[in-house]
């Protein structure tokens, strides 16, 4: 066993200053001369404020908004660090509600929140991702039926028609690639920014 | 379940078969020692590593020295990383000041990605420095499955050569895994997941104000570098809490395909590798029959289930069906963009192979949903299985088929021109009856003491099968979670600890033995009365094998979890 120790020492050093110093940094730096958007984040800026980013989900609550799913991330009580609180679209600690199907939890809240849905909207049946929580509760997408879904309330609280608020969720529907690979999703904060740029809130 | 959805389960399984065979030639002239294009350009590196370490890549090791070279490497790595992780407060490219992480969770932790399993105790955006992240995990998912590959190989020589007294040289199969195999395959994978968005920054975290006005902090970090190695090594730490499900970390549909493809490339190949190392491709086609069989019945059965949806949620005026503006089934836990197919997929794959990687919760699955991950490891983890550890996981259940096999016709079963004997069939049980000992031992201990029943997160059966599926997870060196349980505690993070020591070294060790027994045996050349082990019925007798041996096993343990909770759904039961 001794006799192994120099080449597993050895070893484990230069292959950690390898895959661990050289490779990651290696990548970083072509990573960003390649394609420096990415590689820093996806911000998108608005009037050169950023305002977040393109992959992760906000958490929007206004009428005159288009809503993403609900999440399930929390951040620390501020009042008791052992204890957590919600806090919705929290992108510096993503996580899932890890609820089972058969949890009373689960079913109660999707309960209540479907009434309020249909109550805020329409009372056809609400696409079920508007009542599920994501698994990295960071979703930044919708389905397009959760978006259509949403078209009444935006129409009344920003005087919009109806058909132009379609024509925005058509216009920001991202297909499967290829036809075939993924779902087709709508980006909520994508579409968001178009219906500001169209009519103020 | 759809149309797309199918084609896409379809379009993944003919793109995965048809590297098989190219990636398979390229890794045995690596292992051979050929020139290769990789060799031409980083053999200095090679050569110049042997030379730091001492190491005589012409001398061949016995499976003692094999397995011991193996053990001290794995302690250096373990040590290494725990200290480490104790130490991170004090370490650079920290800038959001994580602080030493406790010593039960730097223990779990370490084990965790020494083994290949890595669970994730720690959520990595709050806890882990990118300086652990990279010279830390990074490393030690490029070396564990360095190491996986090694073994694989020295197993197979057991069954290639003939009256030989060594197995290969570790230190060689390590460093040519690494730089040959891991390194060139995880550069191309990195660049272009961040194309496809994955950051790669060493920045602070960015604090936003978003478009109603609220603040949000966005963790990022060199991501893409750790990623592309946690699915080819099937390691599967995720850089963030949320694993693959993390939009940083999965952004796209097509992001999410490479992945996928990632994991199960090398032990596919493999396959391949141990087909001609043997001097007959078709002995490694058959193995890789009987893990697609496996893996097409487990896709299916989770697309089927997930697809349904949520029985309880039919009254509440939830649209479930899927149709052209929506994907619909069971979406909780699950992200828009993978949909029900591509979520069901990754869930099958990840847990087929020992990667462990989410693109959604596996918690928040239907019971039989959630029931074919768990059986997956439950199995062993050879459906593929992880980066070497699929290989000769599936080779000793092919030692037990032909065995069984031999029992029913009377005579002394055969295997690739070597005579299986008792000592060999008594060192393979050996191997495959340590994980239902840590498995069910484990969880029967956690189900009744207080501090096990303290991490539970759902009430009812489904916090049965929490548990079930933590120990079946770490002891099959897996890494996925019903991740409601709240493992952080000193109790889960020592007793998972030990069940991944476990799962890993206590398989590994008999397995050695094995090949050390194989090797020495003279060539038996085949007979008329030979088993042939190429055709549909050996693929058979091998599937039954793994199910029987593997699955029956874990049957009344699974009928207290996912099968009372399938019936309490369907009776309409909440907890």
């Amino acid at each position: 066993m001794l006799s192994h120790l120099r080449p597993a020492l050895v070893l484990f050093a230069l292959l950690t200053l390898l895959t661990g110093l050289a490779y990651p940094l290696a990548i970083t730096g072509l990573a960003q001369a390649l394609f420096p958007k990415q590689a820093g984040g996806s911000l998108i800026e608005r009037d050169g404020k950023v305002i977040g980013s393109a992959l992760i989900g906000q958490n929007f609550t206004g009428a005159g908004y288009f809503h993403g799913r609900p999440s399930a991330t929390t951040d620390t009580d501020p009042n008791d660090a052992g204890k957590t609180v919600p806090a919705p679209y929290n992108a510096a600690n993503s996580a899932g509600s890890n609820l089972a199907p058969t949890s009373k939890a689960l079913i109660d809240r999707v309960k209540a929140d479907a009434a309020k849905l249909q109550e805020e909207n329409t009372d056809a049946p609400v696409p079920v991702e508007l009542v599920t929580t994501s698994a990295s509760g960071l979703d930044p997408e919708i389905s397009p039926a959760a978006a259509r879904f949403q078209i009444p309330r935006i129409a009344k609280a920003r005087g919009l028609d109806a058909a132009k608020l379609q024509a925005l969720i058509d216009a920001h529907t991202q297909g499967r690639w290829l036809g075939l690979i993924g779902e087709p999703t709508v980006s909520v904060l994508a579409l968001n920014l178009a219906l500001d740029a169209a009519a103020s809130p | 379940m759809t149309l797309t959805g199918w084609l896409q389960i379809l379009i993944y399984f003919a793109v995965l078969t048809a590297l098989t065979r190219p990636l398979g030639g390229y890794l045995f002239r690596v292992f051979s020692g050929e020139a290769t294009l990789t060799s031409r350009g980083l053999g200095w590196l090679e050569r110049g590593l042997y030379r730091c370490a001492g190491i005589d890549p012409r001398a061949e090791q016995g499976w003692i020295a094999y397995t011991l070279a193996m053990l001290a490497f794995n302690l250096v790595c373990f040590a290494g990383l725990f200290a480490m992780l104790l130490l991170q407060g004090h370490l650079p490219f920290n800038p959001q000041n994580f602080g030493a992480l406790t010593p039960d969770l730097a223990f779990n932790t370490a084990i965790s990605f020494v083994t290949n399993t890595n669970w994730q105790s720690y959520g990595g955006e709050t806890t882990l420095s990118y300086g652990t992240q990279m010279a830390g995990l990074t490393v030690h998912n490029f070396v564990s499955a360095a190491t996986g590959i090694g073994l694989a190989l020295a197993l197979v020589r057991g069954f290639a050569r003939r009256s030989a007294q060594t197995v290969g040289n570790f230190w060689v199969d390590l460093t040519r895994a690494t730089l040959y195999v891991l390194l060139p395959i995880s550069v191309v994978a990195a660049l272009f997941l961040v194309w496809q968005g994955i950051p790669q920054n060493l920045l602070a975290y960015t604090s936003v104000t978003t478009l109603e006005g609220a603040q949000q902090v966005i963790a990022q970090g060199p991501v893409a570098s750790q990623v592309a190695i946690k699915m080819l090594g099937t390691n599967g730490g995720g850089f963030f809490n949320a694993n693959a499900a993390h939009p940083f970390e999965n952004p796209t549909a097509l992001s999410d395909f490479v992945q996928t493809l990632l994991i199960f490339l090398i032990p596919a190949a493999l396959t391949n590798v141990f087909g001609r190392m043997v001097r007959s491709e078709l002995q490694g086609w058959a193995l890789y029959s009987a893990m697609a069989v496996l893996f097409l019945v487990g896709v299916t059965t989770c697309y089927w289930a997930e697809g349904r949806g949520n029985p309880a949620f039919a009254a509440l005026h939830v649209d479930q069906a899927a149709n052209a503006l929506q994907a619909g089934g069971n979406m909780e836990g699950k992200e828009t963009r993978f949909g029900i197919a591509r979520s069901a997929l990754f869930a099958t794959i990840t847990t087929d192979a020992s990667c462990g990687a989410v693109n959604g919760m596996h918690d928040s699955f239907t019971p039989l949903g959630g029931l074919v991950p768990m059986t997956n490891i439950l199995l062993g983890e050879v459906i593929f299985g992880g980066v070497g550890a699929g290989l000769y996981g599936i080779l000793l259940y092919a030692i037990i088929a032909v065995f069984i096999a031999g029992l029913m016709v009377g005579r002394t079963p055969e295997y690739l021109g070597k005579k299986i004997e008792a000592r060999e069939v008594k060192l393979t049980m050996l191997a495959l009856l340590c994980l239902p000992l840590s498995i069910l031992g484990f969880t029967a201990v956690a189900s009744v003491l207080p501090q096990g029943l303290a991490g539970i997160a759902n009430n009812g059966p489904h916090g049965f099968s929490e548990i079930l599926y933590a120990y079946t997870s770490a002891t099959g060196n897996n890494g996925s979670a019903f991740a409601g349980l709240s493992a952080n505690t000193s109790f889960y993070n020592s007793t998972l600890g030990l069940a991944m020591l476990i799962g890993r070294f206590a398989f590994i060790v008999p397995m050695m033995a094995t090949a050390g027994a194989l090797a020495a045996k003279k060539y038996t050349p085949p007979s008329a009365g030979t088993f042939p082990t190429t055709g549909g019925l050996f693929i058979a007798l091998l599937v039954g094998v793994i199910v029987i041996v593997g699955g029956l096993t874990y049957f009344p343990a699974v009928a207290l979890g996912p099968i009372v909770e399938h019936l309490a759904l369907l009776a309409g039961l909440q907890y």
